[in-house]
């Protein structure tokens, strides 16, 4: 059994499954909370490589299906651009708009 | 769902949550909180984390210099780290007529001992080390400002407020509101009714709907939501911009740097009619506006990345200042709404008045209950406008 200590979840924030499952366990599992607690989600690559799992974590613990438990909201950019290309004094790495 | 209880709070952002924790203190065992959406879904959630005393009238200078003396030691009341760190707010002024205004409003502010001061720009440097001095002539620093994590405080308050008893019902919406003969009789819900007496409108943006269903016209406290939009960056490295950093005259536009995971949080003044109640949709014309002045303040945010965009509501009254009290039309319907953007900063002190006043029928909060109240717009009588921002 691999030690949830060392399980990282979300790659941004280093949220850890201990961490998630604890908040879980004291009966936070509304995904927006444990989003906005744990900041999973909120990171650089918006949640594409932690909300699933989380979502899979807490269908296991809640007993619910995952479709039945709603993602948060997609934050745009859905890509981290820089500044500097949003206000049109830089081109960006891959010359990019 | 209960069926019945002895206070109805409608709302479950800061405010809402804030009035459920402090009822509950003051030991009103049955409360009950409705919110639509998930608790801070509203505004709560996605406002910038700012607390300050800078304000330029007597009333909420009184008011937010008690509440940040709440605010130090909320984490300990609550047993929860709210993360509130005093870490400022520095208003920037770009003419010698915007100085002069500056040294007025901290004379006010000093008279009800907030330590604001004029400071250079050497200084303002020192505090916000990647700081472009060259456009601005002085800056008025609070360093007793500051911010907390709104995530933390909504759950916080409701996390208490449910130990001390408080039934907290989420993704209930509230279907109408049971009057009769000028009393307050039952609260309908998606879920059922529960039987009251006294309701609190914490509803913010979404309040005038509540106040019809109270029979009031919706106009009664004329609340309008703008969208109002942040732009965040990527973590910087921390202590390069804590404070919330906003020159005044650039289209009160702000940078400050979010105190859990360093990234920096971008606003302007941008407002948007919304074209719904639920319309929080991020727009593109706000995301250029915004960098433009934030890499003025800035420069060196050009070189960092931007990952995420989102909107909330500024639910704004004609004088932007909330409407704060008792509603006389209705037996025990209070309001606290309309708070134009200073709701969280707000959220202690309020909570504590509120309840305070339904029990007590007054509150030894410094809540000036006559600038707030809630009848002055259907007087026409408008309170010099709330300095906004944060």
């Amino acid at each position: 059994m691999s030690d949830k200590k060392n399980i990282i979840i979300c790659r941004c924030n280093e949220v850890t499954q201990e961490e998630i499952e604890a908040l879980i366990d004291q009966g936070i599992t509304d995904i927006e909370m444990i989003k906005r607690l744990l900041r999973i989600g909120m990171g650089p690559c918006q949640g594409r490589t932690c909300l699933p799992m989380v979502v899979s974590i807490l269908a296991r613990k809640t007993g619910k299906k995952p479709e039945e438990i709603k993602l948060p909201a997609t934050r745009i950019p859905v890509r981290p651009v820089p500044a500097g290309v949003l206000v049109g004094e830089m081109e960006s790495d891959e010359n990019e708009e | 769902m209960k069926s019945k209880a002895e206070v109805v709070i409608i709302g479950g952002g800061s405010t809402g949550a804030s009035i459920a924790y402090h009822l509950a203190k003051l030991g009103v065992e049955d409360v009950v909180l409705l919110e639509k959406n998930y608790l801070g879904s509203g505004s709560t959630f996605r406002c910038a984390s700012g607390i300050r005393a800078q304000f330029t009238d007597e009333a909420n200078i009184k008011l937010q210099k008690y509440n940040i003396e709440r605010w130090k030691n909320l984490s300990e009341e609550l047993e929860y780290d709210i993360h509130f760190k005093q870490t400022g707010y520095l208003f920037l002024a770009t003419t010698e007529e915007e100085v002069e205004a500056f040294k007025q409003n901290i004379k006010l502010q000093n008279k009800f001992g907030v330590p604001t001061r004029l400071i250079d720009m050497d200084e303002a440097k020192e505090i916000v080390p990647p700081l472009n001095t060259e456009p601005f002539l002085a800056g008025a620093w609070n360093p007793a400002d500051g911010k907390a994590c709104p995530f933390r405080v909504v759950y916080a308050f409701a996390r208490k407020a449910r130990e001390m008893g408080v039934e907290i019902y989420e993704h209930t919406p509230v279907t109408g509101l049971i009057v009769e003969n000028g009393e307050i009789k039952g609260v309908k819900t998606e879920k059922g009714v529960i039987k009251t007496g006294i309701v609190v409108n914490a509803a913010n943006a979404w309040a005038p709907i509540i106040n019809e269903m109270a029979g009031l016209e919706r106009d009664f406290i004329p609340i309008r939501p703008y969208k109002h939009q942040i732009v965040k960056t990527e973590p910087i490295a921390p202590g390069q911009i804590e404070p919330l950093t906003c020159p005044p005259a650039w289209n009160d536009s702000y940078v400050i740097q979010d105190g859990e995971d360093g990234g920096v949080m971008c606003g302007t003044g941008l407002e948007k009619e919304p074209l719904s109640l639920d319309d929080v949709q991020p727009t593109y014309d706000f995301l250029r506006e915004v960098l433009k002045w934030a890499t003025k303040i800035i420069p060196a945010l050009k070189y960092v990345h931007v990952v995420r965009q989102w909107a909330g509501f500024y639910a704004k009254t004609p004088d932007s200042n909330p409407a704060i009290g008792r509603i006389q039309y209705v037996d025990e319907l209070y309001i606290a709404a309309g708070f134009s953007g200073h709701g969280f900063m707000m959220a202690p002190g309020v909570g504590e008045a509120i309840a305070e006043l339904i029990v007590k029928g007054k509150s030894k909060v410094p809540l000036d209950w006559e600038w707030y109240d809630p009848h002055r717009f259907e007087r026409g009588e408008l309170r010099s406008t709330a300095f906004q921002i944060g």
